[in-house]
């Protein structure tokens, strides 16, 4: 014990010796507060390069912290079936979650090595900002300020939406000039909350928001009936919907109030690990274009076709161009599938929510679904 | 090394067992810590917000903040700044806080002293009160408060109708309320009378004040004895009601349900009643004690003492016991006050526009998490230390006063 102490207090004394330059700490209070201005103003200068940065410094990666730690650390919503749902046996299900996997695939072969993060709309940029987690996939509306003063980097959209009024069929409202005087449940912190305020104030009618934090409390607050509509994202007030006491009793307006492409962030300034993120859903993107699934890709392994043979990796070098395998595609396509198998899987016609593919169908078809060339 | 010791007298013991020594070089190993701490922290800090291109400061509180606040105390528009925004919800925290703490005070006073009650049932009532109350979570209490009993009032359509023009629902409690009566003129803006019928108010609280000081003076001269708050109060009432009733300084409007909600009269949302009620009894329970441990801490002699001289009941109580409790009282009080308005950011969770609530908004519409939660951080030390400081100085009033 005494050993210790000893030792402790020689370290203590070295410190302070190193820190007035030599010069003999005599226990005299003087010198003593001297050597202590002295250590606390050269303190921040030999601490900054050590200091762990959340974020990336010129020329390393997230990309580089995530392969090393040989998992992905995912956000999402985690209390929006469909999208990203917390399923009874802890696991995530959704449309969400599935691109999370689909990265996870591409850098580790492994639809497991995520970890998800449920995040609040609140908590969510913070998160991405501090790096406490590496990507986003929480039906994310992109816009302009997100994507520079909030020092988000928006990959490409997943999934087209617009936001839309729920309301009780019994109120009778036909279109949101009924709605003036209403009060209406919102979640803080959306751009949900920012479109109802601009909407309402271009047709001259008034609203009272009630404005919660939680996802639950929003729709909790509206089944009890404190307040007359609830507004989200359409995709997800045909989820909610579902989980209300009496469905049917429930009316979404026709009513577009914005558009709200939603898609996955990452923190700003780190194009290799954006590039990841970017290409994995692009991948998913050209595999449904292709025609190729997780059922038929072994067959397609073996096309002369020099478009699929380039985005399986069987020619060029695409993979390992964005730090990646170059069998990424194959990969995701095989353990994920393509955009449409994870659309139908989470939000296809055989799911309660029976979304239509609408503008989120492929280019192909007359919808907003396209990917750049993969060469 | 070698230098040290040879500064060290031969009777001395060696440095390492010196106790000044050692007790300076514990200081300074701390200081080093905690500066060691503090620099990493905002090394990361910075290096971080570096990396991202970002940059502290507030210039974009003067931006328009475009979302609305259900809540608002002072005129707010979407339009208005951030800053505006973060007034308001500075200001409904004030008004929460205020109220809560002046509720939390009755309640426990009136518990205090029941616990001490000499009716067996009263007591135990209120011990069982204290128990619950102080033993709960808060954020458990304002959920059951919210969820469990204001949002399962009948819906806003089928509201129960109280005698008086009084409603409630769960939008929350409305009831007839004054408001200015515009009166218009020939020229130029309406008028009102607010401000003349506030001046009669004004000046009749001065003179009752007036009047209630020599009759002070009187009684601490002569012992004659006269009901003197009574006739404060009435000069104050009397000159109050006559002036409502000349100068008619407002209407009466009364709430009506239009096809959402009431219109006209005023209305006490949920949000805010559920988050009153929660700091109230949360708090209460705590001053309840603090009331008690204050009487139990006067010995019994005074009591005894203020009966000989021939004291009543309630004379007892206000001259003699109350102003020696209310120094045990007052100090863990303040650190109830102080928490009560802390306590109020939970209002987060069951939607009312506070400080923290408006703040979180801001902070996720900006993405500037430093410097929001910054303000944050010092709006409620501001709001804290002007309660201390202001209960220090009443402390100070009612302290023994040592000669």
């Amino acid at each position: 014990m005494k050993r210790i102490t000893f030792a402790a207090l020689t370290a203590v004394l070295l410190l302070m010796l190193a820190a007035c330059g030599g010069q003999a700490a005599a226990p005299d209070p003087a010198a003593i507060q001297e050597a202590v201005d002295a250590t606390v103003a050269a303190m921040p200068a030999p601490e900054a390069p050590a200091a762990e940065a959340p974020a990336a410094q010129a020329g390393e990666s997230r990309l580089d912290t995530i392969l090393a730690r040989g998992n992905l650390i995912c956000g999402v919503n985690g209390g929006l079936a469909g999208f990203s749902n917390l399923e009874p046996d802890g696991s995530y299900s959704g449309f969400d979650a599935d691109f999370c996997r689909a990265v996870a695939v591409a850098l580790f072969n492994d639809p497991e090595a995520v970890e998800f993060v449920p995040l609040s709309t609140q908590e969510r940029f913070t998160a991405v900002q501090a790096g406490t987690v590496d990507v986003l996939f929480r039906n994310t509306t992109w816009t302009l300020s997100r994507d520079s003063s909030v020092f988000m980097d928006f990959g490409p959209t997943t999934f087209y939406d617009g936001q839309a009024i729920m309301t009780t069929v019994d109120l009778d409202i036909a279109e949101l000039e009924g709605l003036d005087a209403a009060t209406i449940c919102v979640q803080s912190g959306t751009t949900t909350e920012l479109n109802l305020t601009d909407q309402f104030r271009a047709r001259g009618i008034n609203f009272e928001p009630l404005v919660f934090e939680d996802i639950d409390a929003t729709y909790t607050a509206y089944n009890e009936g404190s307040c007359d509509a609830v507004t989200s994202d359409r995709s997800q007030l045909v989820a909610r919907r579902t989980t209300l006491a009496d469905p049917d009793a429930h009316v979404i307006l026709d009513t577009v109030l914005s558009k709200e492409p939603l898609g996955p962030a990452v923190a700003q300034n780190d194009s290799r690990w954006s590039d990841v993120v970017e290409w994995t859903v692009y991948a998913t993107i050209q595999a449904e274009e292709l025609g190729i699934n997780s059922a038929n890709i072994q067959e397609f392994l073996e096309s002369e076709n020099p478009e699929v043979r380039r985005l399986l990796g069987a020619e060029g070098d695409l993979g390992v161009g964005v730090g990646l395998d170059n069998a990424f595609a194959v990969n995701i396509i095989s353990s994920v599938g393509n955009y449409g198998e994870i659309y139908n899987r989470n939000l296809g016609p055989d799911t309660p929510f029976n979304l239509e593919r609408g503008q989120n169908a492929l280019w192909t078809e007359g919808g907003l679904m396209y990917a750049p060339p993969f060469r | 090394m070698s230098q040290q010791v040879a500064t060290v007298s031969h009777q001395a013991p060696p440095f390492w067992r010196d106790l000044r020594f050692l007790s300076i070089a514990g200081q300074v190993l701390f200081v080093l810590i905690v500066a060691l701490i503090a620099g990493t922290l905002y090394a990361n800090v910075t290096s971080g917000m570096a990396s991202l291109g970002m940059n502290a400061g507030y210039g974009f509180m003067g931006l328009a903040a475009g979302f609305e606040i259900s809540q608002t105390p002072i005129p707010y528009n979407p339009i208005d700044s951030y800053w505006r925004a973060f007034q308001v919800g500075v200001i409904n925290t004030i008004l929460v806080s205020l109220v809560g703490i002046a509720l939390a005070t009755i309640l426990g006073i009136v518990v205090g002293v029941a616990q001490l009650s000499t009716n067996w049932l009263v007591a135990r009532l209120a011990r069982t009160y204290v128990a619950i109350f102080r033993n709960i979570p808060l954020l458990l209490q304002l959920f059951f408060w919210y969820f469990g009993v204001f949002q399962q009032l009948p819906v806003v359509r089928e509201s129960i109708a109280l005698p008086g023009a009084i409603y409630l629902s769960s939008r929350g409690l409305a009831f007839p309320w004054l408001e200015p009566r515009l009166i218009q003129q020939p020229a130029g803006e309406p008028t009102s009378n607010v401000m003349l019928w506030l001046t009669v108010v004004l000046a009749s609280i001065v003179v009752a004040g007036a009047a209630w000081y020599v009759l002070k003076v009187r009684q601490d001269r002569t012992g004659a004895q006269s009901p003197r708050f009574l006739i404060a109060a009435l000069i104050i009432a009397a000159s109050g009601v006559l002036g409502l009733m000349v100068l008619q300084p407002f209407v009466l409007t009364v709430p009506e349900f239009q096809r959402f909600n009431f219109q006209g009269g005023q209305r006490i949302s949920i949000e805010y009643a559920a988050l009153l009620l929660g700091l109230t009894t949360y708090t209460g329970a705590f001053i309840a004690e603090h009331v008690r441990a204050g009487i139990q801490g006067i010995p019994k002699g005074q009591n005894e003492a203020a009966r000989a001289v021939g004291l009543k009941g309630g004379q007892m109580m206000r001259l003699v016991i109350l102003p020696q409790a209310l120094r045990i009282i007052i100090p863990p009080t303040t650190n109830e006050y102080l928490n009560l308005t802390k306590n109020s950011s939970l209002a987060i969770a069951i939607a009312y526009p506070d400080l923290f609530n408006v703040s979180r908004t801001i902070l996720n519409q900006t993405g500037q998490a430093v410097s929001v939660i910054g303000l944050i951080m010092v709006s409620y030390l501001t709001i804290s230390l002007v309660t201390s400081l202001l209960m220090n100085l009443y402390n100070r009033r009612v302290r023994l006063v040592e000669r």
